[in-house]
């Protein structure tokens, strides 16, 4: 433990280090052919950063972030979550930590269909075991603050993608976690909703949330400050971004644009 | 979390899924509807005729030509050489004494005609003591006499059904009927009776046996029946109507008691019983694929559903419990609705035929479509619950 705080001292400077991985590998099979997603991985995450994993499809970005995000476990290496090692936890107990100090925004939404968009973000504060009332309170205050105060009761069939990502967000934000993983949260959205959903997450993070982005688009890559380049299953390049986007400012750009025209 | 808690996430999938739930909640109803009517109607058929025999007295013995032992329990018909005639009957009233009644019978089919209305029915003749055997209840007019029987008169006594068939506005008594191409007199007619040992008897007539015998241009009888005085008696009286008749026919006749005849019927009635619910059972058997087809068609959805709640927080338990309840709500339901249009459909249909419900065939149906039900429900979820969360949503 004390070596471990000497070199989050080292990486982080003063920042506590939410999440780390330590020599993560990840191999599977398919169809009898032996994939190394994976290969010795280290990484860290420091507290009230924005960082971006980035990499050509197949080089390992998305098994790392479900890997770091307890979606999946490592074939070798260890995760450790808030100083905690999560290597040898039972599922039930990575279900505890995940519903506790994380939360996922994925590339295709992933919400229950025919449930109203309060209900879907309820869903994480059902299994932290939180009161009727309470729930319903957080979850509105959560679609508040994607602005979705409005669509309460929308299926997510009445919602248009980028307002359906934002429901995914204010799910993501709801139980008030250490770390939002974010896995190409713009992939499947429009350039303008896509940059809504960017502002979102910057906003999020200038509160002081950890921000993990994974996208293979430099685009978005760069509106974090930290990007890791991933190449066939290893980091390849780290690079603090100079000029980083500001989706603000972007989407202001845009709708001058538009004016314009 | 609690379980009530449980249950609400459990309602909550089944209102966000009303179509699922309700095909799941089909099969359930159908299987346990068809069951409990199949097996409703099988019991109230052996039930009412078993009972119309019983109604008869307990004394009564039944002689049938051919040796119903030998050819098996499909009866009279297989191996009859040597046909009973009145005489066979008159030898054994003689030789029995004044106590006991002989009644010789002819069953068979026949055409009558009023006017331009014409119906097949059956024709049941007897002598002057029919109504000893023939438990007849007469709304209106008189059994024949002894007289019409020696004469062969051609006078007939109409069932209920052939009554309102041929007569439906008017007073039969004293018309005319058209018998097989001949002209009888209507001297009665009976109340419902039901269906009973000789099939529909609301859809006969009856008429004196020599009557009959002229009618039909035959000298044979069906068969003969004796009512001992005594109904202690019936087994030596069964004893002397074969030592009479042994001489004659050697083996090729029989000789029952009602509780024997009672016996074969409710053996033959019992295969009917065991037919419709074998038809239950395929019925069964449909519901609970189309139950399983459903569950496993929507494992795919429910499998990413269940990675979604695990990846923020589910725990196995809270899986596999919203499941269970689901599962067990949709079956039961399904049972109870499934029992309860059993139940509705039988009495409803009791005015056609007759239905008895039985338990154990509501207890079978239930828990044969629950448990394929709740089985079908929970075990791919137990499976899925198991899984990393991200195969769970990876899951195609």
């Amino acid at each position: 433990m004390v070596e471990n705080n000497d070199s989050v001292a080292a990486m982080c400077l003063d920042a506590r280090v939410v999440l780390e991985a330590r020599d993560v590998s990840k191999c599977y099979t398919l169809d009898e052919i032996e994939v190394h997603a994976l290969r010795g991985v280290d990484l860290q995450i420091c507290e009230g950063q924005m960082l971006s994993i980035m990499g050509p499809s197949g080089s390992g970005k998305s098994t790392l972030m479900h890997i770091i995000g307890l979606l999946d476990h490592p074939s070798n290496g260890s995760v450790t979550v808030e100083g905690e090692d999560v290597s040898d936890m039972e599922p039930n107990e990575l279900a505890a930590v995940r519903n506790q100090r994380i939360g996922f925004v994925f590339q295709a939404f992933n919400l229950l269909a025919r449930t109203s968009a309060q209900a879907n973000v309820e869903l994480p504060l059902i299994y932290s075991g939180l009161g009727g009332a309470e729930r319903a309170r957080k979850a509105r205050e959560a679609l508040e603050r994607v602005g979705l105060g409005d669509r309460l009761g929308h299926l997510p069939s009445q919602l248009s993608g980028g307002q359906q990502q934002r429901v995914a967000i204010a799910r993501a934000l709801v139980t008030e976690p250490s770390i939002v993983l974010a896995d190409e949260p713009t992939g499947n959205l429009d350039s303008r909703s896509g940059m809504e959903v960017m502002q979102i997450l910057q906003d999020l993070n200038d509160q002081g949330i950890t921000v993990v982005l994974v996208t293979h688009d430099p685009l978005v890559a760069k509106h974090a400050r930290r990007v890791v380049h991933l190449a066939d299953g290893r980091i390849v390049e780290e690079e603090i971004v100079k000029e980083r986007y500001i989706a603000r400012d972007r989407l202001a750009a845009l709708s001058t644009e538009e004016a314009h025209r | 979390m609690n379980i009530f808690e449980s249950f609400r996430i459990a309602l909550r999938a089944l209102n966000a899924n009303k179509v699922r739930s309700i095909l799941t909640m089909l099969g359930v109803i159908i299987g346990v509807a068809a069951v409990i009517l199949l097996v409703a109607i099988g019991t109230g058929v052996q039930k009412e005729v078993t009972g119309s025999i019983e109604g008869l007295g307990s004394n009564l013995v039944f002689a049938f030509p051919g040796n119903i032992e030998e050819s098996g329990a499909g009866g009279p018909g297989g191996t009859i050489t040597k046909q009973f005639t009145i005489e066979d009957a008159d030898l054994i009233d003689r030789r029995l004494g004044p106590d006991e009644i002989v009644v010789p019978v002819i069953q068979a089919a026949a055409t009558l005609k009023v006017g331009n209305r014409e119906m097949r029915t059956t024709v049941a003749a007897g002598n002057e003591y029919s109504g000893e055997v023939f438990a007849a209840d007469y709304v209106d007019g008189r059994g024949y006499r002894r007289s019409e029987v020696q004469a062969a008169s051609r006078v007939v006594i109409l069932g209920s059904r052939v009554r309102d068939q041929l007569f439906p506005l008017r007073d039969p008594i004293g018309e005319t009927v058209d018998v097989n191409g001949q002209r009888f007199t209507v001297i009665g007619h009976v109340a419902s009776q039901g269906g009973s040992l000789t099939g529909d008897q609301d859809n006969q007539v009856f008429m004196p046996v020599t009557t009959a015998q002229r009618l039909l241009g035959t000298t044979d009888i069906s068969i003969i029946i004796i009512k001992a005085a005594d109904p202690e008696n019936v087994n030596s009286v069964q004893a002397q109507v074969e030592r009479i008749l042994k001489p004659r026919f050697g083996e090729e006749f029989s000789v029952f008691t009602q509780a024997q005849t009672l016996g074969i019927l409710s053996d033959l009635l019992g295969t009917l019983t065991v037919m419709l619910a074998g038809i239950a059972g395929i019925s069964l058997l449909v519901g609970g694929i189309g139950i399983m087809n459903i569950m496993l068609v929507s494992v795919s959805e429910r499998t990413r559903e269940i990675g979604i709640r695990k990846a923020v927080g589910a725990k196995t338990y809270d899986i596999l419990s919203q499941f269970v309840i689901e599962a067990v709500m949709l079956s039961v339901a399904g049972g109870v609705i499934g029992i309860v249009l059993g139940w509705v459909g039988s009495a409803a249909l009791s005015t056609v035929v007759p239905t008895e419900i039985t338990p154990w065939a509501v207890a079978l149906a239930f828990l044969f479509s629950a448990g394929v039900g709740i089985f079908f429900g929970v075990y791919p979820a137990y499976r899925a619950s198991r899984l990393d969360p991200i195969e769970a949503l990876r899951y195609e």
